[in-house]
């Protein structure tokens, strides 16, 4: 099990105060990446300034535009909050997309055994439930093996990830789709499995607001981090977690079983990437479909990485994403021959710039540290004297 | 074959290694200081110290694994630059590591190979090196089998395709990084036919060790060190097993023994029994025993020393009792909290032992003891965070783990008093004093300590000694493993000695002397004090 | 099925397995030298795009498929720097480079061929002609073999040859020279090797190299071969599948052939067997096949069938002690 950047056979001998670890290396590592982006943009030939422009607006510039960037904030919570509590049991969870999957598929499953008959207060709780117990599943075996019988769950979730697709396929294809229809898609579900869009519920309030895919959810995923933080570092059983992530035989010594450990971190990372089903089946679709997923997944393992793994940092990075989701949109309809995939791309660059080469910058960093700080001791000494 | 009848060294002899003024230091380690280094040629020559005293590090600097800070070093009387370990291979320096560098997957004849290949064609290449090793392996009697897999060689085996590659690339100064410490006797054996035959071709051997009687077997001459400097250094027919023993682990301490009239006077008959283990026996994986019968029973209100050279199942029994090894046959009897019993199929685990009053502060602080990524007062709850008056239920009480954080500062006086500092940024002692203050301030029923004062400085000694007798006169009781033999002195009512993974005697401290000791501690008299 | 049927079948497995077999041996490459290998997937996204870029702009193979090497083995230096120069974690990496190569082929074909991130279909002079088809026809008279030989065996072209004739080329790389030697030590016990004095950094960028020739190679079969023009995201998880291939055939060339073979076999018959039902088990469905190679592979992970026994060094960022 190779935990995840807990200095794993890197030595660092020198150590950065944590305000410059968690706040300026991962500023300075994300401005390398739009840096990176930039110059894509130019070499495209647009110009980086009137994208940025664009982009900002596109995100935030109109109410509904900042709805769309909150609904896609909202998955990009579940999926990093999932990655980040995996990470800190020092277990590298890719399979989220695959876990997210599962998760629609049981919201939907549960949506279409109860919406048409019962109401909404009964359905909800229920198809909430059925999404995060399917996400449970789907990461418990990946961490069985891990566990018992030592199978590396990096190897297993990305191959879980796509026996998730397949087998939404064939429940889909084989199961679910109504006969006749040409669209792979299960039937919409009954009044009671819709869970309302925020719209509704401001609307309900005596507030106008735009019609957008921007559900509840959103309470949900700002409970789940809320939840992830009091989890993590309020509770013993969050301590015991994290003791585990980082000095395995510590934890042992304190009567910690690392086994139940990484089964129960799995099954909240599952669970949390399960969320993503009421987001975008309850919230948005109200029907299963092939697609809802797509990259999410991986945009949690991006978010998780820039946020450090903090459920606060999540919640930024998260709202970072969906801008970037929601932008890129944008442009794709304002500039000719702009699409999403520049945020794809872009997405890719954070992973390698927060992530594989996160630690490229430290040491500099940490010699510009200390050199000023001698300089500033210095100055004092002398200032002394 | 005693001292007298080997040969006597010839004054004028060239000395094939000699190291002068070595320094070498790691951080706030100093691992060697001021080391001196003279070995004649076609000797056999053993450094001898505890763990931690300097040997690993300087025939690491022979090696060129390091650098040393300062000193020089001379081969065959010609200065040398060591900076790579190929500078000493070439030079002729080969070296057996404790931990076989060797890739198991891979045939033997192929990890002879491997770096030293005569050519790039495999096959060619393999069948010239078997000539070659054939020659070898004749001419030194080490027999390998070439074709079998080093996963199922047995250990005594792989040392010797250890040797036979150092000796394949031309090596005269063999230098064997605690070479028994993994075989059985007869292996043993077996490797000291071997060294004696090498030692006949002329090829000079550096044996680091702690096993003494090993060094008086064999050896010519000795070095001992001790917390980084040389204290001993003389023919091997100057000098016994029990003076090896006393320079290794200590000074004499005459302060431990003035109040010994008064401890440890009959206490076994009047006090309650808290543990009892009984014949422990555990293997390692590879089938070397590291507790072989080992029984004991301690009682409150007094400290019990386990004395003796590390690696002879001090550690192990240790762990035993913590719960965090699974002996293979043995009982233990707990009367802490009402009586439980354990055996093999269900064993003792660390936080069943910690409900029934046994605390337990390891031996390796930085690994086990604490999480040196986690604020303070993360870890002085460290395998108490389940108890209630930490939280009643899921949430932990922060306030009251930061509260008796600074309480557990308090008393046993850490420095800097922050509960928030992260652990990393302690010293040594007071990681120590920390992790101390954890176990020992609730009042455990029996305590087991392992090396409690190891990277500690002198005031925080003494500090830890007088909580350790505190416990005692509060009627707990102590399992106190040391390799030093003035803190087992100074502290002790009873006092253990552990050899070759047995207990070689036990006697009252009163009854001690370090010429007892030192004898049961090199195992070369098996005592049972009587009653 | 008939002699037309298995021949037929036979081509379609080794044609869909190529990329699998060039894939799994370039995983294979690095990961016995140590170092985990995500990113073969987006290692063959870029170097198809590559091939079919260059290819379209300069209407010459031998273009297309330097840009194919060269792109692939710039990714792998990358990989190398990241994580064998600067100890980064492997695993990340990988991802980065699928990740990003997913977006930034589709950002640059659009800007560049304005076809949705298509590059322009490539003619048949710029593309693989398939070889021996004279001795194709030939042969295919010949009583029961005949049809096999003709329409299963020949008549592929130059790089379904190549990738079979690599699988012994690596597997004397690995096994029979000195590199191959102190390759496989990299990967299991790197301390060791450096105490003798080899240098575990250079081993691992050669094997990165090599990793990234291959999967280049993979990439440019993709659009040379398959497709006349590269479309979005078209390696659609063959490279971890390939992976899978490499874990399965326990990280020997010779048993992530048989493995891709496998798979590849699989893979061709999902489409046929949609619908038919087989004696014993009814109708499979079409997922369920084109989720075996996966499910097999999980299962040898939880060691149920033999065990997979990864290099010991695997993922370890090599550190040196000074």
């Amino acid at each position: 099990m190779q935990p995840l950047g807990h200095g794993a056979g890197v030595s660092q001998p020198l150590e950065l105060p944590r305000w410059l670890d968690l706040f300026v290396l991962p500023a300075f590592n994300l401005t390398l990446a739009l840096l990176a982006c930039g110059v894509l943009v130019m070499i495209v030939g647009h110009s980086p300034a009137q994208v940025l422009v664009l982009l900002i607006k596109g995100a935030f510039g109109s109410r509904i535009g900042l709805s769309y960037t909150l609904y896609y904030a909202t998955t990009f919570v579940f999926t990093g909050l999932a990655v980040a509590v995996a990470y800190h049991a020092g277990l590298f969870n890719i399979g989220g997309e695959g876990q997210a999957m599962l998760g629609g598929l049981g919201t939907a499953l549960a949506a279409l055994a109860l919406g048409d008959t019962f109401p909404a207060w009964v359905v909800l709780p229920a198809m909430l439930a059925a999404s995060m117990l399917a996400g449970v599943a789907w990461a418990a075996v990946p961490a069985a093996l891990q566990a018992w019988r030592g199978s590396h769950i990096v190897i297993t979730t990305i191959m879980f990830n796509f026996l998730a697709s397949a087998l939404l396929a064939f429940v889909l294809i084989d199961v679910l789709k109504e006969p006749g229809n040409m669209t792979i898609e299960s039937r919409s579900f009954g009044p009671g499995a819709k869970l309302p869009g925020v719209h509704e519920t401001l609307a309900w309030l005596g507030i106008d607001w735009p019609r957008s895919p921007l559900n509840l959810s959103l309470l949900l995923a700002v409970f789940a981090a809320f939840g992830v933080y009091v989890l993590l570092w309020k509770t013993k059983a969050g301590y015991a977690l994290r003791a585990v992530g980082h000095a395995p035989e510590a934890a042992r010594y304190a009567g910690i079983r690392p086994r139940a450990q990484v089964m129960w971190a799995m099954a909240v990372s599952g669970a949390l990437a399960g969320l993503v089903g009421m987001n975008e089946v309850a919230g948005v679709h109200g029907r299963l479909l092939l697609d809802y997923v797509v990259g999410a997944g991986f945009a949690g393992i991006a978010v998780s990485l820039i946020g450090r793994n903090h459920p606060f940092g999540i919640a930024l990075a998260a709202l970072l994403f969906g801008a970037l989701y929601q932008g890129g949109a944008e442009l794709a309809f304002e500039i000719a021959g702009f699409s999403r995939d520049m945020v794809f791309t872009l997405q890719g660059l954070i992973v390698l710039f927060c992530g594989a080469m996160a630690q490229v910058a430290a040491p500099t960093l940490a010699r510009i540290w200390s050199a000023w700080q001698r300089r500033r001791e210095a100055r004092a000494a002398a200032a002394q004297s | 074959m005693t001292s007298t009848q080997r040969q006597s060294l010839p004054v004028t002899a060239p000395l094939a290694v000699r190291m002068q003024g070595i320094h070498k230091r790691f951080g706030a380690v100093q691992a060697n200081r001021d080391v001196n280094l003279n070995v004649a040629a076609g000797t056999v020559h053993g450094i001898v110290g505890e763990n931690g005293a300097g040997k690993s590090t300087l025939m690491a600097v022979l090696y060129g694994s390091y650098r040393a800070d300062s000193g020089c070093i001379e081969i065959d009387g010609r200065p040398a630059r060591i900076q790579s370990s190929e500078d000493a291979i070439a030079l002729g320096i080969g070296m057996v590591h404790q931990h076989f560098m060797l890739v198991e997957t891979f045939h033997a004849l192929d990890n002879v190979l491997l770096g030293a290949e005569p050519h790039w064609h495999l096959p060619r290449a393999r069948s010239r090196l078997r000539t070659r090793l054939e020659a070898l392996m004749h001419d030194t009697g080490l027999q390998v089998r070439l074709d079998l897999a080093v996963e199922d060689l047995p250990l005594g085996e792989r040392q010797r395709l250890e040797i036979l590659k150092a000796l394949v690339r031309g090596a005269r100064i063999l230098i064997l990084d605690e070479p028994t410490a993994v075989l059985t006797p007869q292996e043993t054996e077996q490797l000291f036919v071997t060294l004696r035959r090498l030692r006949e071709r002329g090829t000079t051997l550096l044996l680091i060790t702690h096993k003494l009687k090993e060094i008086i077997a064999l050896c010519d001459s000795v070095s001992v060190m001790r917390a980084g400097g040389v204290v001993l250094d003389c023919p091997i027919r100057e000098t016994n097993v029990d003076a090896l023993a006393q320079a290794m682990v200590g000074r004499r301490v005459q302060i431990g023994r003035e109040d010994a009239a008064q401890r440890g006077a009959p206490v076994a008959a009047a006090k309650p029994r808290l543990l009892e283990a009984r014949h422990l026996r555990w293997r390692d994986a590879f089938g070397v025993p590291r507790l072989d019968d080992v029984s004991l029973t301690l009682h409150a209100g007094e400290i019990v020393g386990v004395a003796g050279v590390s690696g002879n199942g001090q550690s192990e029994l240790l762990d035993a009792l913590a719960g965090l090894l699974s002996p293979q046959q043995g009982e233990l009897v707990l009367s802490t909290i009402g009586t439980r019993r354990f055996t093999p199929q269900r064993w003792l685990a660390p936080d069943i032992a910690r409900s029934l009053g046994i605390a337990h502060v390891p031996e390796d602080r930085q690994r086990r003891g604490l999480i040196l990524a986690f604020d303070a007062w993360e870890s002085a709850v460290l395998g108490y965070h389940d108890l209630p008056r930490y939280g009643p239920g899921l949430l932990m009480d922060q306030h009251a783990m930061r509260a008796d954080t600074a309480a557990m500062m308090a008393l046993y006086d850490v420095r800097p008093a922050n509960p928030e500092l992260r652990c990393s940024k302690f010293s040594g002692g007071n990681q120590q004093k920390l992790v101390l203050a954890r176990e020992a301030r609730p009042q455990p029923k029996v305590l087991l300590v392992g090396q409690p004062t190891r990277g500690v400085d002198i005031g925080a000694i003494e500090f830890i000694h007088a909580r350790l007798r505190a416990l005692r006169d509060a009627g707990g009781a102590v399992l106190l493993v040391s390799s030093e033999l003035d803190e087992i002195l100074a502290l002790s009512d009873r006092v253990l000695v552990m050899c070759g993974a047995r207990i070689s005697g036990e006697m009252q401290i009163a009854d001690c002397s370090e010429a007892s000791l030192g004898r049961l501690m090199s195992g070369s008299q098996l005592e049972q004090a009587a009653p | 099925m008939d002699e037309v049927g298995i021949a037929t079948l036979l081509a379609s497995t080794l044609r869909v397995s190529v990329p699998l077999i060039l894939c799994a041996l370039a995983g294979t490459l690095a990961e016995r030298s140590g170092v985990i290998d995500l990113g073969l997937e987006g290692k063959m996204l870029l170097s198809a795009f590559a091939a079919g870029s260059a290819g379209a702009i300069s209407g010459s193979i031998a273009v297309a498929l330097l840009a194919a090497v060269v792109v692939g083995v710039l990714l792998s230096m990358l990989h190398g720097y990241a994580c064998v120069s600067r100890g980064g974690d492997q695993v990340v990496m990988g991802m980065a480079i699928t990740m990003t190569a997913a977006g930034l082929t589709v950002v640059l074909g659009i800007a560049w061929f304005q076809q949705g991130g298509q590059t322009p279909p490539l003619p048949d002079s710029v593309r693989l002609s398939n070889w021996f088809t004279g001795a194709a026809k030939t042969l295919q008279d010949i009583p029961l073999i005949g049809n096999l030989l003709a329409l299963g065996v020949l008549g592929h072209n130059a790089i379904v040859y190549l990738s079979l004739l690599l699988v012994p080329a690596i597997w004397w790389l690995l096994y029979r020279t000195r590199f191959g030697l102190r390759l496989r030590a990299a990967g299991e016990n790197p301390a060791m090797l450096e105490a003798a004095g080899v240098s575990i950094v250079r081993l691992r960028y050669a094997a990165l190299a090599g990793n990234g020739v291959l999967a280049a190679v993979a990439g440019a079969y993709l659009v040379l071969a398959q497709n006349p023009s590269f479309i979005p995201h078209m390696t659609a998880g063959r490279g971890y599948m390939a992976l899978a291939a490499m874990i399965f055939g326990k990280w020997h060339p010779v048993g992530a052939l048989w493995a891709c073979l496998l798979f590849g076999f699989l893979d061709a018959c999902a489409i046929r067997l949609q619908g038919t039902a087989l004696p014993l088990v009814g109708v499979v469905p079409v997922q369920l096949i084109q989720a075996l190679p996966y499910l097999m592979t999980v299962v040898l992970l939880a060691g149920f069938i033999g065990r997979a026994r990864a290099p010991k060094a695997l993922g370890v960022p090599y550190v040196k002690e000074s």
